[in-house]
């Protein structure tokens, strides 16, 4: 039962680490950039639900759609404005200035919400007991699991059944042949954006239910876990990042039960290295062999 | 005058000019300090610019000359820096010394750093571009939480080192004889150490390390570095053994980087592993990047004016790391952004040399 028990807890962290890297996988797919600030866009979503639910009393599904939205809108300004000009600069450059753009994002948060950790009420509270009440799995897990199955889907649908979809697999595959056949790349990296941050701020807002303690650098930790979770299933691929999210979770789960709660980060990287040293694309990362 | 510069190829010019800056800078500092115009707090902060330019001209080595991006640096300053600690406070007594023990000890840090590499490196540098990235992040983070574990006592009998794996162990778990130390003391770090650096140890370590870089740079190995930054295609098909030369340049930077750590762990009397995180990483990465990749002069010059710029913000209070990362995201669009660039040209006609490579 205790073994079930952290199976599904794992299940619920991977989830969210899941959904993160989703935001992750897809920005890096097309913009083939490593955008730090995702992180903090997670904690962003967070404040927000957060701010809408205790000062003016809306319904939990009420902040999540707020939050998405202004996640969303934060997404295409960032872009807009810092990733933007840089489309065609060394991708060192672009890395400072996400970098930048994330210590922006953090010490915002710090002036308005202020540094003291927040107590997050959670979206649903209540466990939900099996076997006789040996094993109680709470119901925020629940929506966590159900919420990154249906993003993972609904995702999958999108881009490859969609006209945008299409546009996108077209972007990450060659930016100027799909200029050429009239697709607006900018656009098409600012609709990537702008789900990104949607999905970081549903993310913020299961992290944040599940672990309820929210500070200006809540986002940061989830964000390399994230990006981990990306690289470890292929980044670019949807279901890598699904199947990387998850992995990880449990991973880190058992970890901290039967090995050691300390060393429970390390031993998540650890494994990532070793994927990465089997597979140099991750598990379901396409192989490009370079051509000469 | 005209004879010196017909025998020094440019080069051999840049790198001389950015020793004559670097000691001027040394004695314009000392000459300030004497004279009582640097407060005290702003003479606290003369040894760690110098780590940090040593760990700036160290990444630049890994991420300008290699051309490989490392998101852990710290954890090999935090290699360093943990055995100057512990090499430094178990020599106490045998060594009385204290410019002697500084030695050793980083002496001792850039060891154990450049081991730290060598092991790291034989997995990380088969790999390329965003994975090699994301790997020396991992391997940043397990360093941090590994010594973050770790419980160093010294006594009569030598010393004693435990790793607190699953929390349970404290130092009472060292049996430390009677007049024995605790050194490292786990999550709390090293505390207690008797701070002996000094400003001056810091510039000669600048200065060995730019010796070491910019020789290493101009050699033949230090060559088939650049050429397998520039063409890694073209220069394995010559013979170069790519594993080989990058190994050589990612130990030696290392090394370095353990060198800067041994002398930052010995300016504070408390220090814990977590200071040494991906922020930290990333700090030291913004120098090499604002300061121009390979080019060593830009990370000092960087280094030391991003270190200050905080502390000259402190009166903005809450605002000051707002202003820095509004100050770093538009200097990295002036810099990079076309638009901009041909904008600000209109405004100041200045040459724009090809930046990114070494001459």
């Amino acid at each position: 039962m205790e073994f079930l028990s952290y199976l599904i807890s794992g299940i619920s962290l991977g989830s969210v680490y899941a959904i993160i890297a989703l935001g992750y996988t897809m920005v890096y797919g097309i913009a083939k950039m490593l955008n730090f600030a995702h992180g903090d866009v997670i904690m962003v979503g967070g404040y927000i639900s957060y701010t809408f639910m205790a000062y003016l009393n809306c319904p939990g599904w009420l902040s999540v759609i707020v939050a998405m939205l202004v996640c969303t809108i934060l997404g295409v300004l960032i872009e807009g404005f810092a990733y933007r000009p840089l489309r065609e600069a060394p991708s060192l450059a672009v890395l400072i200035t996400a970098i930048g753009v994330s210590y922006l994002l953090q010490n915002l948060a710090l002036l308005i919400w202020k540094p003291d950790p927040i107590s997050y009420p959670s979206l649903i509270g209540g466990t939900f007991k099996l076997f006789g009440g040996q094993l109680s799995i709470s119901y925020i897990s629940i929506l966590t699991i159900a919420a990154c199955i249906v993003i993972m889907v609904a995702l999958t649908l999108f881009t490859s059944k969609t006209k945008m979809g299409k546009a996108m697999r077209a972007c990450s595959e060659d930016k100027g042949a799909a200029q050429l056949m009239g697709i607006n790349v900018n656009r098409t990296i600012s609709v990537t954006f702008a789900i990104g941050s949607a999905l970081a701020a549903v993310a913020g807002v299961l992290l944040c239910s599940s672990y309820p303690s929210l500070v200006p650098t809540t986002g940061s930790m989830p964000g390399i876990k994230a990006f981990t979770a990306a690289v470890f299933g292929g980044i670019g691929s949807i279901p890598g990042a699904f199947l990387g999210g998850i992995l990880l979770g449990v991973i880190e789960a058992f970890a901290k039960a039967y090995i050691s709660t300390q060393l429970a980060n390390s031993i998540v990287f650890a494994m990532l290295i070793i994927v990465l040293l089997v597979r140099p694309a991750g598990l379901l990362g396409k192989y490009v062999p370079e051509k000469v | 005058m005209k004879n010196l510069n017909k025998k020094l190829s440019g080069a051999a010019k840049k790198d001389l000019l950015t020793y004559v800056f670097v000691i001027a800078a040394f004695i314009i500092v000392n000459i300030l300090s004497s004279a009582g115009v640097l407060g005290r707090s702003k003479q606290g902060l003369l040894v760690p610019i110098c780590c940090y330019i040593v760990m700036a001209l160290s990444l630049n080595l890994t991420v300008g000359v290699m051309g490989e991006l490392s998101l852990g640096h710290a954890g090999f300053m935090s290699i360093g820096a943990f055995t100057g600690v512990v090499v430094s406070m178990s020599l106490v007594e045998s060594i009385p010394s204290a410019p002697v023990r500084l030695l050793i000890a980083m002496v001792c840090g850039a060891v154990f750093a450049g081991l730290a590499g060598l092991l790291i490196g034989i997995p990380v540098l088969r790999l390329r571009g965003d994975y090699l990235a994301i790997v020396t992040l991992a391997f940043g983070e397990i360093i941090k939480e590994l010594i973050n574990c770790l419980i160093v006592g010294y006594d009569t009998n030598g010393l004693h080192i435990i790793f607190n794996f699953r929390g349970d162990k404290s130092i009472a778990d060292l049996n430390l004889v009677e007049g024995g130390t605790a050194i490292i003391k786990g999550a709390q770090g090293a505390t207690g150490t008797k701070t002996i650096a000094t400003f001056t140890a810091g510039f000669i370590l600048i200065l060995v390390s730019l010796f070491i870089i910019l020789n290493f740079v101009r050699s033949r190995t230090g060559r088939a570095v650049l050429a397998i930054r520039d063409n890694r295609i073209a220069a394995e098909s010559v013979g170069i053994n790519i594993m080989k030369y990058k190994m050589i340049a990612f130990v030696i930077s290392t090394a370095i980087a353990g060198a800067a750590g041994a002398l930052y762990g010995l300016n504070y009397s408390n220090l814990s592993a977590t200071k040494f995180d991906f922020n930290t990483s990333i700090l030291v990465l913004v120098f090499v990047v604002l300061g121009g990749l390979g080019n060593m002069l830009g990370s000092i010059i960087a280094a030391t004016v991003l270190y200050i710029l905080p502390e000259a913000l402190r009166e903005f209070a809450d605002y000051r790391m707002l202003l820095y990362a509004i100050v770093l995201i538009l200097v990295m669009l002036a810099t990079n952004s076309p638009k901009l660039r041909n904008l600000f040209q209109k405004i100041i006609p200045f040459k724009k040399k090809e930046g990114g490579k070494v001459e």
